[in-house]
């Protein structure tokens, strides 16, 4: 939030009207700290150890302390599924400036409490035909405008959101897998076992926004950071980013701006000035991200390995 | 409608015969079934608790030996709606022992596709989701429809005409143990064989015969739609619903030809099944398996004409690459050997077609397999930063042993089914033989 009241008149409004949704979202942080105080607290001079979110340990009166009301799985989903009206989100991925640094693939990882082969986010080495120069190629979902994921999901577990977002309701998919078969981009992927979660962590509210905590036997993908978008900033692969590859905004605004430099553009400028484009139009399924060619590369093609090594055995 | 000639209680005697005591050889066999079927059931439970990636599905190949399943076992029960419903409506006579054979391997069959579906769902505890939350525009849903009704049409189908077969179970096998006696006195439903029993019997049966063709046709289409909607390659293919069709009876009469040679051979029927019905099935699977044929050279010979990135690929793979093995295997030896060996009158025996059928079943599973699986690798991007093991499948030990299960279960099925109910329709056999005796026929032979 501080870093973008830089940021033109048009972000700054929309972060202003967001504000109470963040701060919301801040209570339930706190609500999480004093979660191990259970049942109405009565004063008896005794005082309580508290942790604010600067990271000061305070002392508290237990009688001040108000429980912040958990946010219901129920309310999370409804919000989530109705999505930010008004908004049609779009990423421009700058090819040029890609270096396969990969910041944006952990940032990712970090946020979704994904293992090191979920990408949600995967940066591929990608070389067209045999005589063509290679280039890195970031690739989330394509949140595309005419999804094939979404049309064959029987219970209506993975959905375009109004704001253009398709996002994945695990408390609902039944783990048929169709979406997988569906998405010609592979953006999708599927919890095979149970997420190496303590019991408290797989207790959490499930947040469909962040699609966490993962949940065995349902599928997985990038979701735009909705979360994210919620409370007015960046996604988390755009905003850790250091390489400015990453533009992301609104095209109901015509505005993207760039994860790392902060500048906002006009969109279809952007796209028009550097010939941007999106992969494999003909298919017709109309992705929402962007990308702008590989030309004039900031930093040289470099092939590094493609194979993970195998994921440990789990007795 | 029967009278009682000696030839008529003959025919009674011979098929009522096996139901008779429960052998020795059948006691084993259920035995030996049930030890393929138990571990099937341990490694689901173990599956159910781990998740699916006790299987070699991951992402990329995120269906597999299941789904191939599906369809092969879609695929068989296609066999109850050609030879009980198109067969009979097109007055082939000759078929009619093998009509109740067929719709027992029918509701076997289609068991099994709805179990292996459950089996590979992620969350099989959400699968009521489908009613609560079902979106009439996925495939999935149509498929879940379709497959309910066929089961439900199948077992009607079966059932119908065994009423009156029933009841003469139930008036003759007087020694039978109490549990049986109680199943023949429920199921023959005041069977009495009056005129208006049978004209009510025969109404139905018609109405069964002609409802379960479109509901079969649109079974294992939609099936092949669960591929052919997505703009994969090796899936995106408009034929891919008639291909499945013309693909299912071929695997259905294999599967007919089995068991009629089995329960031929344990039940003595050699006067009921004889060299002359396999015959006729042998050709009835020649036809199928030329169709099939067709619908495979436009399936490989057009791509592979074109050679379109992808589907060049694809078929690389398929004709040279690692599955080339696989899918030359299949296509000699579960299609092209058994149409050419079966032109010649031995090789239709039933012995020698016994083993053709063999080839054709294992044919048509392993071809289920080369069209779920390969196209998965096959994607518009490459597969990049994940596990080695995540470029192939190769199927686990957990899920070999579910799926052999889900065959022990279909033979027990049948199994016990045949152990109480006759093999061969006594009634309609007893009339075909009538209507073959009368002066009228003989004179047109």
């Amino acid at each position: 939030m501080k870093k973008k009241n830089k940021e033109p008149d048009k972000e700054s409004r929309r972060n202003f009207l967001k504000s109470t949704a963040l701060l919301s979202a801040g209570a339930v942080a706190g609500a999480g700290l004093i979660s191990s105080c259970t049942g109405k607290p009565e004063s008896k001079g005794e005082m309580v150890y508290l942790l604010t979110a600067s990271g000061e340990l305070v002392q508290v009166d237990p009688s001040q302390i108000n429980r912040v009301r958990k946010e219901k799985l129920s309310e999370l989903t409804g919000r989530g599924r109705e999505g930010l009206v008004g908004h049609h989100w779009v990423m421009v991925i700058d090819l040029s400036k890609c270096k396969n640094a990969r910041k944006c693939m952990g940032a990712c990882e970090n946020a979704h409490e994904l293992k090191p082969y979920q990408h949600h986010i995967n940066i591929l080495q990608m070389q067209d035909a045999e005589s063509t120069a290679p280039y890195y190629m970031p690739k989330p979902c394509y949140h595309c405008d005419n999804p094939p994921c979404t049309k064959v999901c029987p219970v209506n577990a993975t959905f375009k959101r109004k704001d253009g977002i398709v996002l994945i309701d695990n408390e609902r998919c039944i783990g048929c897998r169709f979406c997988i078969a569906a998405c010609p981009y592979s953006a999708r992927m599927f919890q095979w076992f149970e997420p190496d979660y303590t019991e408290e962590e797989k207790a959490r509210v499930y947040d469909i926004e962040l699609n966490v905590p993962q949940k065995k036997g349902t599928i997985t993908k990038c979701l735009f950071s909705a979360d994210r978008l919620r409370k007015g900033q960046l996604p988390y692969c755009v905003s850790a980013c250091p390489n400015s590859v990453y533009w992301f905004g609104d095209k109901m605004e015509d505005a993207v701006t760039n994860g790392t430099t902060k500048e906002t553009r006009k969109f279809s400028e952007l796209i028009k000035e550097n010939a941007g484009y999106t992969n494999f139009e003909d298919l017709g399924t109309k992705p929402q991200v962007y990308y702008l060619p590989p030309k004039n590369r900031t930093f040289p093609y470099v092939p590094a390995e493609t194979i993970l090594p195998e994921p440990e055995k789990k007795s | 409608m029967i009278t009682d000639t000696k030839n008529s209680d003959r025919i009674r005697e011979d098929l009522i015969r096996p139901l008779h005591k429960n052998s020795f050889a059948n006691r084993v066999w259920i035995r030996v079934l049930i030890i393929v079927i138990l571990p099937g059931i341990f490694a689901y439970g173990h599956q159910l608790i781990k998740g699916l990636g006790l299987t070699a599905m991951r992402d990329y190949s995120a269906w597999g030996l299941y789904i191939a399943s599906f369809v092969f076992w879609v695929a068989v029960s296609l066999i109850g709606s050609l030879i009980s419903s198109i067969l009979k409506l097109l007055n082939q006579e000759w078929s009619t022992p093998m009509t109740r054979i067929s719709e027992l391997i029918a509701l076997a069959s289609i068991a099994m596709a709805g179990a292996s579906i459950v089996i590979d769902m992620g969350r099989p505890d959400r699968v009521l989701n489908i009613i609560l939350n079902g979106r009439i525009q996925s495939p999935i849903v149509w498929d879940f429809f379709v497959v309910n009704t066929y089961l439900v049409i199948s077992a009607i189908l079966l059932y119908l005409p065994m009423i009156p077969d029933i009841a003469i179970l139930r008036d003759r096998m007087t020694e039978a143990p109490k549990w049986q006696q109680k199943i023949y006195k429920v199921l023959s439903v005041n069977w009495q064989g009056t005129k208006e029993q049978w004209a009510l019997l025969k109404k139905s049966m018609k109405i069964m015969i002609i409802l379960i063709l479109p509901v079969a046709f649109s079974i294992h289409t939609v099936t092949s739609w669960l591929f052919a909607v997505n703009s994969r390659t090796g899936w995106h293919s408009t034929i891919f619903g008639p291909y499945f069709v013309a693909g299912a009876f071929v695997a259905g009469c294999a599967a007919v030809i089995i068991a009629m040679y089995i329960f031929r051979k344990r039940q003595k029927l050699q006067d009921y099944l004889t060299d002359k019905h396999f015959d006729m099935m042998n050709k009835l699977l020649v036809l199928t398996a030329l169709v099939y044929l067709y619908f495979n050279i436009n399936e490989y010979l057009v791509p592979g004409y074109t050679w379109q990135r992808l589907d060049g690929e694809h078929l690389q793979e398929l004709f040279l690459g690692h599955e080339a093995p696989l899918f030359w295997g299949t296509q000699i030896f579960g299609l092209l050997l058994p149409i050419i060996l079966l032109l010649f009158r031995p090789m239709r025996k039933p012995l020698p077609s016994f083993i053709i059928a063999i080839f054709v079943l294992i044919g048509a599973w392993v071809k289920r397999i080369l069209i779920v699986i390969p196209t998965e690798f096959h994607t518009q991007f490459p597969i990049q930063l994940v596990p080695e093991s995540f470029h192939h499948y190769i199927p686990t030990y957990n899920e070999s042993i579910i799926t052999i299960g889900t065959f022990g279960i279909a033979i027990l099925i049948i199994t016990l089914l045949v152990r109480v109910f006759p093999v061969i329709p006594i009634w309609e056999t007893i009339h075909e033989q009538e209507v073959a005796e009368t002066p009228s026929a003989k004179n047109l032979k």
